[in-house]
Order: C-alpha cells, then sequence, then structure tokens
C-alpha cells in the first residue's frame, strides 16, 4: 500500500510515492517558469512580428546569417567591407563570435531533425528560451547558496522564489525578449551557469568543477564583454575570502584551475587575443593567482615552523613580495607591456568622465547613470527585499555568501552609474529576494504547529496563526502584484521594437508606423549596390542589415576619427560638408526626422552629440556654443543660430517642411517649436537632392548631387538660381510682360 | 613546492638583516626536512613532486628561451608556458587532494577521483594549448 491511515488519523504515505511526487511537482513548477518567462517575453512578437528588435541586433542578425551560409572559418575571417567605407571592418576579429555560434549550431540541429526553422526565427526567439535556462540556472545557483544558510528550513522554496523572480524580472526582460537578440540574451545565462559552477568548485575543492566553471567562463567570453565582470568577481571573492583567513586547499584548487583554464581559453576568441595578460583589466586575477602560490608555501611552512620564527619569516617575505609586486606592475605599465586603463573603465568610476573627455561614450542613453525611479520600475518589490536577503548572508558568512555580498556591492555600485548595468544587478537582487522569501515562508508559511492536535493554550495559537495569516497573506498580494507589474512593464516599456513604432489615433485605435523599414527596403530596392549612404553611426547596423547598403560608420564605433568625420559633415555648412562628402565617397545621406510626427529619438535630438565628437577632433572647426542662440537655447526656428540655420543636418532635416502643412506655419513637434511660414519655404539645399521621404516623414534620404559638368560650385549654382526664382517670381507679380525667356538653370 | 620555498627563503635572507639571518636560515631548513620526511614516507608524493620539478624547469627553460631569442610567436611561447604552469597547478592540486592530511577538507573527493579530475582537467588544458600553439 502507498497509503495508509494510521490511528491518529494522519494519512501515512510511502516514501517512494513521495519522492515521485515531489520531482512531478519540481518539474511541473520548472516548467510553469519556463513558460512565464517565455511567454511574457512574446509581447512584441504578438503585437508586430517576428522582427529584430533595435540596432545592435541587426547586426548580430547579419552576422548570423554570414556564419550560416559560409563556414566557421570564413566567418572568423570575415573582412567586412560594406562598412566603415573606406576602411572596411575586420568583422570576425572585432566581435564576440559566441551568439551567433549558438544560433548556427541551433540552426543546424533543428534542420538535422527536420524542422526547417528560418534563421531569423531562430534569432528572435533565441533571448526567451534562453531566459529559461537563467531561471534554471538562477535556481541551481540559490540553491548551493541557501544550502549553507542556517536557519534557512525551505531551501528549495528559496531557490524557486529566485528562480520565478528571475524569469520575469523586467531588469532582465528588457534586454531579453523576443527579438532583441544581443549578446546579453545569452550572456546572463552564461554568468548564471559560471558563478553556479564555481559556488560548486569552491565548496568541494573539486578540480571538475572548476574545469566546468572554465568552460562557461570561455562561453561568456565568446559571447558578451561583460565577462571582465567575471574575471574581476572571482579574484575578489578569493582575495577577501584570505583576507578573512578562509584559505583552505579548496580554495587554491579550484581557484588556479578555474584561472589557468580560463585564461588559457579565453585567448583563443580572436577579438579578446593576448588581453588576459595584458590588460590591466585582467591583472587582479593573475596576482591572485601569484599570491595564492605565496599563501600555499606559507601555509605549508606554518604547519611546519613554531608561530615566532613562521611569524618573523612571513614578516620579511611579506614586505619583499609587495615591493616587487607594486613595482613590477609600475614597470610594465611604464614600458606598455600592460596595456593602459580603457576609457570604459575610467567611466565606472567617474560619472562624469566620460562626458568630458569620450562624448561617443556618454552619447549612449544606456550608458547614462541610473535614476532612482527605474531600480523600482526594474525589481518592483525585489528592491526592498534585496537588502533584506544581503543581510542573511552577513549572518552567516559562509564562503558562498560572501560570494554574494560581494556580488551585490559590486552590481549595486554599477547598476548605478550605468543603466544598462542594471541587467547585472538583477541576478543578485532575484537571488538575495528569493533567499529572504524562502525564509519568510519558513517561518510564517508553516502552519503544521497550528494545526496539529497536540496544542499549547487556544489563545496564544489563534494569536499565531492570525499574523502567520497576516504575512503570508501580505507576502502573496506582493507577489500577485509583483507579477501584474512584470507584465505591464514589459508589455509597455520593453516590448517595441523601435524599427516598428506603434502609435494611437486620435480615435484611440491602434496604428504601426513603419517609417524604418519602408525607407531601408526603398534604399534597397531603388539604389546601386554599391551605393554609400551616410548616416549617424545609430542606423549603420540597420542599414547594412535591412537596405544591405554600405555604410559609413555603424554602432561598432571602433573609429572615433570617422564617426567625428560624418559628425562634422552633418554640422558644417553645404559647402564645407560637399567637400567632406566627396572625400568619402558619399553617394546617398539619410537622416532621422521625427519633427512631424513628434518621434523624439530623431537626429536633430542627437545633433549635439554630432557637434561634440565633431567638436573633440576639430575643436577650431566644429564650435558646439554656436549653435546655441544667443541666450543659450536650443532653437530650430527663425530664433535658430546662424551656424544652426546653415548646418546641412538642420537644412535637411527641415526642407520642404512647409509643404506638409498647407498654409500655416510649421510645427516641429518634437522640440515644441514654430518656423514662419516664409522662413520655412526659404530653405532650400543645393549640393544634395531630396529623394525620398517615408511615409511619416521619419527618414528622409538626399542624394549628393553630380558635380557641375562645368566645374561650377554647386552652392553659387544653387543661389543664382534662387535669385532667379525671385526675380521670375517678381516679375510674375508686376505683369509687365509675358515670360518667355527660357531659363536654362 | 621545494624550489618555490627555497627561492621565497633565499629571497628573506637577502631583504632581511644580519641578526634573523641564522634564525631565517634554520627556519628553512626545518621545513626542507620536514618536506623531506613527508617525501620519504610516501611514494606517490615522490613521483608527484619529480613531476612538479621537472614542470618547473621546463617553464624557467622557456622563459630564458624567450628572453634569449625573443617573442616572437607569442602564441606558441605562451602556450608552451601557461602548458606548464597550468598543468604545475593542477598537479600541485592533485598533491593536495591525495594527502591523507587533507582528506577532512576535500570531502567526498577519494583519491580515485582526484585522479579523474586531474585528467578531465589536463585534457582541456592540453587541447586549448594545441589549439593555441597552432
Amino acid at each position: 500500500m502507498l497509503c495508509t491511515v494510521d490511528k491518529e488519523g494522519y494519512i501515512r504515505v510511502d516514501g517512494r510515492l513521495l519522492a515521485a511526487f515531489k520531482i512531478l511537482l519540481k518539474t511541473a513548477i520548472f516548467v510553469s517558469i519556463s513558460f512565464a518567462a517565455v511567454s511574457s517575453r512574446l509581447f512584441s512578437v504578438i503585437r508586430f512580428e517576428s522582427i529584430i528588435h533595435e540596432f545592435d541586433p541587426w547586426f548580430n542578425y547579419r552576422a548570423t546569417k554570414y556564419l550560416v551560409t559560409h563556414s566557421f572559418y570564413k566567418f572568423l575571417n570575415w573582412f567586412d567591407d560594406k562598412t566603415w567605407y573606406p576602411l572596411g571592418r575586420v568583422t570576425g576579429g572585432t566581435l564576440y563570435p559566441g551568439l551567433m555560434v549558438t544560433s548556427s549550431v541551433l540552426y543546424h540541429l533543428l534542420h538535422k531533425f527536420g524542422l526547417p526553422i528560418d534563421v531569423r526565427n531562430i534569432c528572435v526567439l533565441l533571448a526567451p528560451a534562453f531566459s529559461s535556462v537563467t531561471a534554471l540556472a538562477t535556481y541551481l545557483l540559490t540553491l548551493e547558496i541557501s544550502d549553507t544558510v542556517k536557519g534557512l528550513r525551505f531551501k528549495k522554496t528559496a531557490a524557486f522564489f529566485s528562480a520565478l523572480f528571475m524569469a520575469i524580472v523586467p531588469g532582465y526582460i528588457s534586454r531579453s525578449v523576443a527579438g532583441s537578440y544581443d549578446n546579453e540574451a545569452i550572456a546572463i545565462t552564461l554568468l548564471m551557469l559560471t558563478f553556479y559552477f564555481w559556488i560548486k568548485a569552491v565548496r568541494h575543492g573539486s578540480v571538475f568543477y572548476a574545469s566546468l566553471t572554465a568552460l562557461s567562463y570561455f562561453y561568456m567570453v565568446s559571447a558578451w564583454g561583460g565577462y571582465v565582470f567575471i574575471t574581476n568577481m572571482i579574484p575578489l571573492h578569493v582575495f577577501i575570502l584570505v583576507l578573512m583567513g578562509r584559505f583552505s586547499y579548496k580554495l587554491y584548487t579550484s581557484y588556479c584551475t578555474w584561472y589557468v583554464l580560463g585564461t588559457v581559453m579565453s585567448m583563443q576568441i580572436p577579438f579578446v587575443g593576448f588581453l588576459p595578460i595584458r590588460s590591466n583589466d585582467h591583472m587582479a586575477s593573475l596576482g591572485i593567482f601569484g599570491l595564492l602560490q605565496l599563501v600555499l608555501v606559507a601555509n605549508y611552512l606554518k604547519r611546519v615552523l613554531t608561530a615566532e620564527k613562521f611569524h618573523r619569516l612571513m614578516i620579511a617575505s611579506g614586505f619583499l613580495v609587495f615591493t616587487l609586486g607594486i613595482a613590477a606592475i609600475v614597470v610594465a605599465t611604464k614600458v606598455g607591456l600592460i596595456a593602459p586603463w580603457t576609457g570604459r573603465f575610467y567611466s565606472l568610476w567617474d560619472t562624469s568622465y566620460a562626458k568630458i573627455h569620450i562624448p561617443i561614450i556618454a552619447s549612449v542613453s544606456e550608458h547614462q547613470p541610473t535614476p532612482w525611479a527605474s531600480f523600482f520600475f526594474d525589481m518592483n518589490f525585489l528592491v526592498w527585499l534585496f537588502p533584506v536577503g544581503v543581510f542573511l548572508c552577513f549572518q552567516d558568512l559562509s564562503n558562498e555568501s560572501v560570494f554574494i555580498i560581494i556580488y551585490s556591492v559590486l552590481a549595486s555600485y554599477f547598476a548605478g552609474v550605468m543603466i544598462r548595468l542594471m541587467l547585472t544587478l538583477s541576478p543578485v537582487v532575484c537571488i538575495c529576494a528569493g533567499l529572504c522569501l524562502g525564509r519568510i515562508c519558513g517561518i510564517y508559511m508553516d502552519f503544521r504547529d497550528e494545526i496539529s492536535a497536540k496544542a499549547q493554550k487556544s489563545a496564544s495559537r489563534v494569536f499565531s496563526l492570525v499574523s502567520k495569516l497576516l504575512v503570508s497573506a501580505s507576502v502573496i498580494f506582493y507577489l500577485y502584484y509583483y507579477v501584474q507589474h512584470c507584465t505591464w512593464v514589459t508589455s509597455n516599456a520593453y516590448s517595441s521594437p523601435s524599427v516598428v513604432l506603434a502609435s494611437k489615433l486620435p480615435d484611440g485605435s491602434n496604428t504601426i508606423i513603419d517609417d524604418f523599414r519602408e525607407a531601408y527596403y526603398w534604399l534597397r530596392m531603388n539604389t546601386a549596390e554599391d551605393s554609400k549612404v551616410m548616416a549617424w553611426w545609430d542606423y549603420g547596423y540597420q542599414i547594412g542589415g535591412m537596405a544591405n547598403r554600405t555604410t559609413f560608420v555603424d554602432n561598432n564605433t571602433w573609429n572615433n576619427t570617422h564617426i567625428a568625420t560624418v559628425g562634422k559633415a552633418m554640422s558644417v555648412g553645404e559647402r564645407e560638408s560637399e567637400v567632406i562628402m566627396r572625400r568619402l565617397g558619399v553617394d546617398y545621406v539619410l537622416i532621422i526626422f521625427g519633427g512631424l510626427i513628434g518621434y523624439s529619438g530623431d537626429d536633430l535630438n542627437k545633433f549635439l552629440w554630432m557637434i561634440r565628437i565633431a567638436h573633440g577632433i576639430w575643436p577650431d572647426e566644429v564650435d558646439e556654443t554656436k549653435f546655441f542662440t544667443r541666450d543659450g537655447n536650443y532653437r530650430v526656428d527663425d530664433l535658430a543660430s546662424q551656424t544652426m540655420k546653415d548646418s546641412l543636418m538642420y537644412k535637411m532635416s527641415y526642407y520642404r517642411l512647409s509643404e506638409a502643412f498647407g498654409g500655416s506655419d510649421p510645427v516641429d513637434r518634437v522640440r515644441r517649436q514654430r518656423l514662419s511660414r516664409p522662413y520655412a519655404e526659404s530653405i532650400h539645399l543645393d549640393v544634395l537632392d531630396e529623394v525620398f521621404t517615408s511615409e511619416n516623414w521619419i527618414v528622409r534620404i538626399y542624394k549628393l548631387k553630380d558635380p557641375d559638368n562645368f566645374g561650377r560650385d554647386l552652392v553659387s549654382i544653387g543661389e543664382e538660381n534662387l535669385a532667379g526664382k525671385s526675380r521670375r517670381a517678381l516679375r510674375k507679380l508686376t505683369r509687365t510682360k509675358p515670360d518667355t525667356q527660357l531659363n536654362l538653370l | 613546492m621545494k624550489k618555490v620555498a627555497k627561492r621565497a627563503a633565499e629571497k628573506n635572507k637577502k631583504a632581511s638583516g644580519k641578526p634573523y639571518h641564522q634564525d631565517l636560515a634554520h627556519s628553512v631548513t626545518l621545513a626542507y626536512k620536514s618536506y623531506l620526511k613527508g617525501l620519504q614516507e610516501n611514494q606517490k608524493l615522490r613521483l608527484i613532486d619529480t613531476f612538479l620539478a621537472f614542470l618547473v624547469c621546463i617553464g624557467i627553460l622557456q622563459f630564458i628561451f624567450c628572453v634569449l631569442v625573443g617573442t616572437f610567436p607569442f602564441n606558441g611561447f605562451l602556450g608552451g608556458f601557461i602548458s606548464a604552469v597550468g598543468q604545475f597547478v593542477l598537479t600541485v592540486s592533485l598533491r593536495l587532494q591525495c594527502l591523507e592530511s587533507n582528506q577532512s577538507s576535500f570531502k567526498g573527493i577519494l583519491p580515485e577521483r582526484a585522479f579523474g579530475d586531474y585528467i578531465f582537467a589536463s585534457i582541456i588544458l592540453h587541447f586549448v594549448v594545441i589549439h593555441f600553439i597552432n
């Protein structure tokens, strides 16, 4: 019999049945967590279509297509002449191939099984698929940690909570909705997996788990530049443990194995190359590796020698090692063996560094410091469970909890500095919140004492029952509210592909603005295949991916000067700009203009960054202050500064805008400024021809005119023409005699 | 380990003044003796330590070669050097895991399992190194 009822009226269940039931329940929970994780990421597919989002994913998608159609070696040696014209980009050597390799392996695997799924769909759905793996990895990691936390009765509950939080936390969803085919999509999974193996390795001192840590670290290195976070987290963990006097042979075996294997493996990625032994970002791990060797020797001596002798020996050798180490680092940096700290690194410590020194980094919105509200927005009630979880770790302070503490401190700092790094914070927040809720459930959701017949006094029983019910109810309420919030945030904030925009008509019905694809499709169909399109770098990947045309700069931003050149061409007057464009070999110029429909992410709003970046290279020729009015306002209407009015970007944006408004004054709906009609009509372009403007005017494409046959200056021709026009207009007005003369110009 | 300990001790001698001199030397000889004693008792340890000494020699040789001749195929040098260092570290780990006195800290890792792990990690290491050397 599997079930029996004993004398006291309890139902006794057989152990095997219970175990089977447990497994069944666990599987069911995991299936539902995965389901929640995947389905909440599908808003964008359902609302729009299966499409690649934003900017970077378009490059990844293009690279994946290349990998699927070419061989792996060709992919690694891929020289892309369609970008960074005329320089080209050594794409194979300057990308993290992990993401593309993953999806191409999936693609081939599925085809082997007879499931002919399109590359695009694999790319679109990769991030949701991996998010459910992340939930599983978080579960395992939390389980490892909660195992050591004393006083936590329901260890698995804590782990399940963290998995559930991780599955739908908006901070992570923001980078992993369907279509957001970016490195982070798989990197967070690998981050969790690496940490899980690392914790496991430290706990058991196992070389095997340390090797697995190294393997998943390698995968991480191949997938995301953020691997440096692990490279510094693990040594820091070891260092703090050593400082706490927790050195053990386990620590030695796991760290050294991980370091050696991980380092040599990470050097196999072409983009990383010799960085692990050259760059300062990696020096901490090398230093800890050396330190551990010394500590091991010291540990041996400590066992053998008397305390006094050991003490003396340590002071002498410690002093020596310290001076030698500092000297080595200084000399190596001076000689140039170690690369100097990079700009992105400085900007992590000094938030205003980038703004002053490297405008190109500061110009990216996701590199801005995080506003307070977005912590709540991205984590909801986990924000206040997080410190409690950290506190629990402090109470416990096992090796594993120390890891979580370090992780939470570092990640909180980085998330505060850069909004993008909210992504690395969310896992640890989920883990800590899981630990905390696990604890709460262990205490307040356990009604066995209250229900059992062996009762205490009834009054205290009722009292404890009420308090428990109260706490449980509020926890359940918060959980419910969390799910609501996550769903709402995901559907409203993070599910827009930004290639296709949704908007509401005045009558409340939804409409889809598809200007980007319309324009890119136009480019693809109506321009010569080798024509070169100049656009600001944000749109480089999209033009490459959707229009399949050569671009000058793109989101890879490896060459600041080249970007500054494009910025300069946009911000100077027509005559100067023409020279630059001819030298670059521009055929078409593409700009984004949101003034008509009120799309705020347009080029005129990014214009200041173009000016700043150009100013960084040509301080004398491009001056930011001149683009403001005398009283320091950024104006685009009649009162705009002359430099502004002359700049190519300004002219391209407002050229012919008056025609869209019939007889009334044109209004820029983004900057909320009104241009007077005669002024708007007077904006003219001499070196460019308008060839395409999309339905809502978001994308405008201009063609650079061919040089004049008689070798005249295009701008002066234009001016003459204009003068002729006004003369003709005058004549028409006065009507002294009919205009029979053919005006050839 | 012997070499490392010795080297550290030698450095100490130079760094510290004369009053310490004899004392430190005494400490080192004491440590060395107890190390030898440990070796004599265990056949396996002798084997492992010979291998370790060999690896240290190889590492130093490569380093001298690289200083004298130059680092030209840098990946080649790195691969060779890292394989020596890596194998050294892995072997030290194996040595630690095999010692009976350490069994209490490595719960659940028997010497046989340790050896299996060692082989697993070594295979990965050398596979990657070969790929690196090209």
